[in-house]
């Protein structure tokens, strides 16, 4: 297999509190290949954004770190580039997109001018042929009326068509990487289903890859190739999204598919996970799981690995016990 | 719709229309948020209110207890006039029939501890004496499952769910028959919501309360509400049994809604198509049925003439022109 795209290994991100570093995420590997669309699904707390964040070199410059671990695109480790090289990256080859596009949009700059400012950064083209390639852009994340729509400012724009505005700055350099973190979380459903298809198809044409952050395990059963599962910052299990789906093996990713009501089924009694995730400042010493773990055990007190299950199977799990069941199996 | 039995809830032709701007700037705008919405909710029955946003759901909530004070339309509550009661009425009304909202930050007081919330409305409302009233919030806190220490302490100590757990206690404090929830478990996450919709499973089956339940989530809509009406643009264009409706929706708009919501289980993507088009906007509806303008069934008569919602099937009302 060819080099992944995106290659993140062993990545620890931290945070200061009260004088002491803490991890928000930790022992976190994960490789995105070409034209793959990989997803990170867990709740709030489970280090899913700061993994983002780290990712694109963008944590807070005070009080919080990237403490061990590398983040390989394009041949390089961005960990430990310059800003003015990161910035250089971001926008370019990796392109991103978060959760509220107003607060992303410019408010008093057209969004014309906003899209065409992209493409003369990145590629130092005159301000007409940007403001041409913005138009065709804005055609293809399909707004419609886009001629018109060009001289508009972003709060004209309904939100579904903000994101919309949002991708298309996105794809303005055609970026190897999109990463998008809860790109559809802000929008109503039907909304929802226009932009994730819009994502969808933009990929194909765009050959790019994507890295999907959401809580939504709806929607990573509609966008996701793989899916990594994070629990209290941890990966806990990863796998092809059919498997996932179909047979997690990890009791958080099996707790989570059982609490999530669904439209198309009944399901008169929910399952609820008790308990919470623990905060950072009080991470248990073994699996962080545990102590709202159906199946605790002994040996869970330990720390679990995030192991292999069978090879080739690209399925890996963070299980003492659902790990020596399946070998045993 | 036929009356229902005493002791529910019964909206019919409910109207309530904002005006905007005209002062000093702004074209002036009548905002038709809600128009012509009827609904019941039976004593004990749980009912759904889903829909997208802007399409009236939560000002409907609203405007049955004069929150917001509707236009026209007839409110009753267990044979009481809601929109010709007097202020002592309306007050001893919502002692009975309360609210749990879906932000419980920013409808909790930041100021007082959780005990002075609990025990507030029951002063207000001069339930008891002192020790009774403590007991009273303490057992509505129990009910909830918190801990009695929480009393002490104030919203910001605890998480997003236990807020909410606080906001259903506040609700129930006071005894009521019928809860107004308005998108109570949209804010949180997955293992919470579970946690949040299994407590309300269970006080609404020891209190026998009913429901009127707002929501966005058609998936928790079908675990919580056996009757379910779906607005568009200020009205309602289907209602029914909640597992019919969803299972095979009438109206075009209803089967977009259930189509667009993911369902996790990639074996069933889905298919996302010739769904372009967004809502628009209240203060300019489009003419005949509001939907015409996004409908892949459209028809002539469709922007000709608005569609009355009238009886499909038994138990179920659509509100377009292919069932005329």
């Amino acid at each position: 297999m060819s080099e992944p795209v995106l290659r993140v290994e062993g990545l620890q991100s931290e945070f200061r509190i009260g004088g002491q570093w803490y991890p928000a995420v930790r022992d976190f590997s994960l490789a995105v290949e070409a034209n793959e669309t990989v997803a990170v699904v867990g709740e709030s707390g489970s280090g899913k954004s700061v993994t983002a964040l780290s990712i694109l070199g963008l944590l807070p410059a005070v009080g919080a770190r990237i403490a061990r671990g590398s983040v390989i695109f394009g041949g390089r480790d961005l960990v430990g580039l310059s800003e003015a090289e990161l910035a250089t990256l971001r926008g370019d080859a990796i392109a991103m997109i978060f959760q509220e596009p107003m607060t992303s949009l410019n408010p008093t700059m057209t969004v014309g001018d906003q899209v065409a400012e992209v493409i003369r950064i990145h590629r130092g083209t005159s301000r007409k042929a940007a403001l041409a390639e913005a138009l065709h852009l804005l055609e293809e994340v399909r707004i419609p009326a886009a001629r018109q729509r060009l001289h508009d400012y972003p709060h004209q724009f309904s939100g579904g068509m903000r994101q919309r505005v949002m991708i298309a700055m996105a794809l303005a350099c055609r970026p190897k990487l999109l990463l998008a973190d809860e790109p559809t979380t802000a929008l109503d459903v039907t909304i929802q289903a226009q932009v994730l298809a819009l994502l969808n198809e933009l990929k194909q044409s765009y050959g790019m890859s994507i890295l999907f952050i959401t809580h939504n395990l709806g929607v990573v059963a509609q966008m996701a190739d793989r899916v990594a599962v994070m629990y209290a910052g941890e990966i806990v299990e990863c796998a092809p999204v059919a498997e996932l789906f179909a047979a997690p093996l990890h009791p958080y990713t099996e707790a989570l598919l059982q609490a999530m009501p669904r439209v198309d089924r009944d399901s008169a009694a929910l399952h609820p996970i008790g308990g919470q995730v623990p905060p950072l400042t009080a991470m248990p010493p073994g699996c962080a799981f545990a102590p709202r773990c159906p199946l605790r055990q002994p040996q869970c007190e330990r720390h679990p690995p995030l192991v292999p299950l069978r090879l080739g199977s690209g399925h890996s799990l963070r299980c003492f016990v659902r790990a020596a069941m399946e070998s045993a199996a | 719709m036929s009356a229902s039995p005493a002791g529910g809830l019964q909206v019919r032709h409910l109207t309530k229309h904002f005006r905007l701007g005209g002062f000093f700037s702004g074209r002036r705008q009548l905002i038709q948020a809600v128009t012509d919405v009827s609904l019941d909710v039976a004593a004990g029955a749980s009912v759904g209110l889903v829909g997208e946003s802007g399409c009236g759901k939560s000002t409907v909530s609203r405007a049955i207890l004069r929150l917001t004070e509707p236009d026209a339309g007839e409110v009753s509550f267990d044979g009481t006039d809601v929109r010709r009661a007097s202020r002592a009425v309306l007050r001893g009304l919502r002692r009975r029939l309360q609210f749990i909202f879906q932000d419980p930050y920013s409808s909790l007081n930041q100021r007082r501890t959780i005990r002075q919330t609990l025990e507030e409305p029951l002063r207000v409302h001069r339930l008891g004496t002192r020790a009774e009233i403590r007991e009273r919030a303490a057992a509505a806190l129990a009910e909830v499952g918190l801990p009695p220490e929480a009393m002490q302490r104030y919203p910001h100590e605890f998480s997003g769910g236990q807020r909410q757990r606080i906001g259903i206690a506040r609700a129930l404090v006071l005894g009521p028959e019928m809860v107004i929830a308005d998108e109570p478990v949209s804010a949180l996450d997955v293992s919470v919501q579970a946690q949040v919709l299994a407590l309300l499973d269970g006080l609404r089956d020891r209190h026998g309360l009913s429901f009127l339940f707002v929501s966005h989530d058609l998936g928790v809509v079908r675990h919580f509400c056996e009757t379910v009406c779906v607005m568009y643009l200020g009205r309602i264009i289907e209602t029914g049994p909640t597992r019919a409706v969803l299972d095979q929706p009438a109206h075009p708009y209803t089967q977009l809604l259930r189509d667009s919501s993911p369902v996790p289980d990639p074996a069933r993507r889905l298919a996302f198509a010739r769904n372009d088009g967004e809502m628009p906007s209240p203060a300019d509806p489009p003419s005949g049925c509001a939907f015409h303008t996004r409908c892949p069934h459209r028809m002539p008569v469709c922007s000709e003439r608005r569609p009355e919602l009238k009886p499909s099937a038994p138990g179920r009302s659509v509100a377009c022109h292919l069932f005329d």
